[in-house]
């Protein structure tokens, strides 16, 4: 198969499974609900709330990165659990198109979703955050379309993660764990010095970075260099993933 | 229920014996496998998957690895008045819990029985918890045993002992032309704190007992006030800016009977500087009039406030190894369903109530010695390394350690029936392991441990989800008396230990009913 009827196999795949779509509505749901819930319980001074008000009002990319995840999983994971993967690399036996096909429907899913979710979130703060100012036009749209680029990037990183474990609750487990788990230790680790490493290396902290647009010099670690950051996990998880997935049987 | 019909039974019973007594009982008493071999059963499919034995060995591996890690990163550093790097210590008090006991102490020997009554007329503090009143301590060693007789600006006249017991006298404080006469009187080892608005009519606060006060004691006057904490709750994170403050309390008509009597007074700076360097404090006596200026406060210690590390820091990695733990215990029963195994589960064991059961005690038990190993280790570990690393532990009892380690392992084993549950109930692992980390990891991390939610919806979430029942791990007390942060992220959850465990018990057990429900209405 050539690449555009493989792109159209894994659209069909992903467009005609019921949890695709629930999980795409799940993933700006979950984000505008908390982006929104934050917003609203944040309560403003008179005279501006001060702060980070867009990122205040995209908190809820923080959530809705995991309906990503299991929808990422979910590409790799139903095949695997139901035994289709085999008829998969039947008719399309080049592995490394199968990924990329996979990658790349997951990658658009993903961006139409996040863009959806993240502009709902930001008008939905402008409403709760009345009298903020927003930074200057660019700065706003480094915030908006990384944040989206953040999405799609959390995306590819469990869709590698999937190929690797090859069980959908596990590789969940084992994404959610490499997202989350440095931020924890980063926040129970007394020592700054510590702290500040590990917020540079940890995909989630580093790749929010592209959300400040306040204070962005006081960071360990700039927007853009932090979605540098996430890239390099999404970009070594896929290159794993590819490696295993042509080196083992399916 | 047509499928469990008499014949079947027979069929499936593994003797083949027809021991039924009687056509009467023919109907009625088929053998069936006995609970305990059930459980065996149960047992041996947990052993005999290995990727289930890697998964809880994953758990371990997880919780202990976080929690060493964090503790080996956890570096206190502290500095004085003048800049330079000085050690953390703290402070115990008489019951071994930590204490702040930092103020200025206008001080004499008290041998024996008796009593000093003063008339303050004005206490200057911004803070509403700040101190001024008598008090008998027992030496003027920080940490030592107290009671005192004190006025507030916020909260009254008050009688405090050792620290952690506060009395509310009368409401009200000192203003001009409205002094306030205290009076601390020891008899024994009992000492009464009064308060009179004009010296003549008395109302007595109250009566402490002090065990183990010696003969001479020293008594006087003192002055405190807590730290301002420039609270700016804006946003999703509070920022706190701590500022030290300085009260100055004004006192005349020194009256001392009894032992107290005596001319001479001594001033002593109670404490080092704290964490933060403020004002050494004083006194000036003028005549009859006496007036101290202090800052620090005689209060339990609060975590946020002084330098001590809670013990169940080195468990933060539980919820990691929890998630794991979810796996293994969703995959027990998602497998059945995704192989069909389960048709031949309930085959042998018509009883489906009874096959959960012992799925669920299989489960839960493997859990809990797993949690039980891993947290003992992690705590013994972990503490060690945060002495290494120069932290100070806070001092708590050993009963709390213990109800801190035995209480990760019920949570594990308690939280991992619930996943158990949840996965009969949806029969699909995706499914339900989302299901889990959204009910419980995700609340856990959101409310205690990142600074995401608001303080109001994190206290919200640690009450009624079922990531309350990490409440089992805090070992911080909140006091009415200490103005702190006492949100989740500190360490402080809305419910208390065993209640919050309660709720995440309730929830397994109400998701055990309705699984138990499901699989015996619905075909496997």
């Amino acid at each position: 198969m050539n690449g555009w009827r493989l792109l159209r196999a894994e659209w069909t795949k992903a467009r005609t499974v019921a949890s695709t779509g629930w999980l795409v509505a799940g993933t700006v749901l979950t984000t505008v609900a908390l982006g929104g819930a934050v917003a609203g319980a944040t309560h403003c001074p008179s005279g501006g709330c001060g702060g980070d008000p867009v990122r205040t009002s995209l908190t809820g990319v923080q959530l809705g990165q995991i309906a990503v995840v299991v929808l990422a999983v979910l590409l790799v994971g139903t095949e695997y659990g139901t035994g289709t993967i085999q008829v998969t690399l039947a008719a399309a036996p080049r592995r490394g198109a199968v990924l990329a096909a996979k990658a790349a429907v997951l990658g658009a899913l993903v961006a139409a979703a996040g863009a959806v979710a993240v502009v709902a979130s930001l008008l939905l703060g402008r409403v709760l955050l009345p009298g903020s100012t927003l930074p200057g036009g660019a700065t706003l749209l480094r915030a908006a379309g990384g944040s989206v680029l953040y999405l799609v990037l959390v995306g590819l990183l469990a869709l590698g993660i999937a190929v690797a474990v090859r069980h959908s609750a596990a590789a969940i487990g084992v994404v959610l764990g490499v997202l989350y788990l440095l931020p924890v230790v980063a926040g129970a680790v007394g020592d700054p010095h510590w702290q500040r490493h590990l917020v540079q290396v940890a995909p989630m902290s580093a790749g929010l970075a592209v959300q400040v647009t306040v204070g962005a010099a006081d960071l360990p670690i700039g927007p853009w260099s932090g979605l540098a950051v996430l890239a390099g996990w999404a970009a070594a998880a896929l290159l794993a993933g590819a490696l295993l997935f042509r080196l083992r049987d399916a | 229920m047509s499928a469990r019909t008499e014949p079947e039974h027979r069929a499936a019973d593994p003797t083949g014996r027809d021991d039924a007594g009687g056509p009467a009982a023919r109907t009625d008493r088929v053998r069936r496998p006995g609970f305990g071999r059930l459980v065996w059963a149960e047992w041996t499919k947990l052993r005999s998957v290995p990727a289930w034995l890697v998964g809880l060995a994953v758990a371990a591996l997880l919780t202990a690895a976080i929690g060493l890690l964090i503790c080996g990163a956890s570096v206190c550093s502290r500095q004085d008045a003048h800049g330079r790097e000085v050690a953390c210590t703290a402070t115990v008090g008489p019951d071994g819990r930590n204490v702040t006991d930092r103020f200025y102490f206008v001080h004499r020997p008290m041998t024996g029985d008796g009593s000093l009554t003063v008339r303050l007329t004005a206490l200057d503090a911004s803070q509403p918890w700040a101190k001024a009143g008598i008090m008998v301590k027992d030496g003027i060693r920080p940490g030592a045993g107290y009671a005192a007789v004190l006025v507030t600006p916020g909260h009254g006249a008050r009688l405090q002992d050792d620290f952690a017991h506060d009395v509310a006298g009368p409401a009200g404080t000192v203003s001009p032309g409205r002094p306030r006469w205290l009076r601390l009187t020891r008899a024994g080892d009992r000492l009464t704190g009064a308060v009179s608005p004009d010296g003549h009519r008395w109302t007595t606060v109250g009566t402490a007992r002090l065990a183990g006060l010696p003969r001479t004691a020293q008594v006087g006057l003192f002055a405190a006030t807590p730290l301002d904490f420039g609270r700016t709750d804006s946003l999703t994170q509070s920022t706190v800016h701590p500022e030290a403050t300085v009260a100055t309390a004004t006192f005349d008509r020194v009256r001392a009977t009894g032992g107290a009597a005596g001319t001479a007074w001594t001033g002593t700076r109670i404490g080092d500087t704290g964490p933060l360097p403020s004002a050494a404090g004083g006194y000036h006596r003028a005549g009859d009039t006496l007036t101290v200026r202090g800052s620090g406060d005689i209060a339990p210690a609060v975590s946020s406030i002084e330098s001590i590390t809670p013990v169940e820091r080195t468990l933060l990695g539980s919820f990691a190894g929890l998630v794991a733990i979810a796996v293994v215990a969703i995959s027990s029963i998602g497998t059945e369903y995704r192989r069909g195994t389960i048709r031949l589960t309930l085959l042998a064991s018509p009883r489906r109530g009874r096959v959960l059961a012992a799925k669920a005690l299989v489960v839960g038990g493997a859990v809990f010695l797993v949690g039980l190993a891993t947290a003992a280790v992690a705590v013994a570990l972990g503490t060690t390394l945060l002495r290494a690393n120069g932290n100070v532990l806070a001092a708590v009892p050993p009963g709390t350690v213990l109800r801190v380690v035995v209480g990760t392992a019920a949570l594990l084993a308690v939280a991992a029936v619930l996943a158990l549950a949840v996965g009969a109930i949806v029969r699909h692992a995706v499914g339900a392991i989302v299901a889990v980390l959204a009910g419980l990891i995700l609340p856990y991390l959101l409310a205690a441990v990142l600074p995401v939610l608001p303080a109001p919806a994190a206290e919200w979430l640690l009450r009624v989800s079922p990531a309350a029942g990490f409440a089992v791990q805090q070992t911080m007390l909140a006091y009415p008396q200490v103005d702190a942060a006492y949100t989740p992220l500190d360490g402080y959850y809305p419910l208390a230990p065993w209640q919050g465990f309660a709720v995440l018990c309730g929830w397994a057990l109400v998701a055990l009913a309705v699984a138990t429900l499901l699989l015996r209405r619905r075909d496997a």
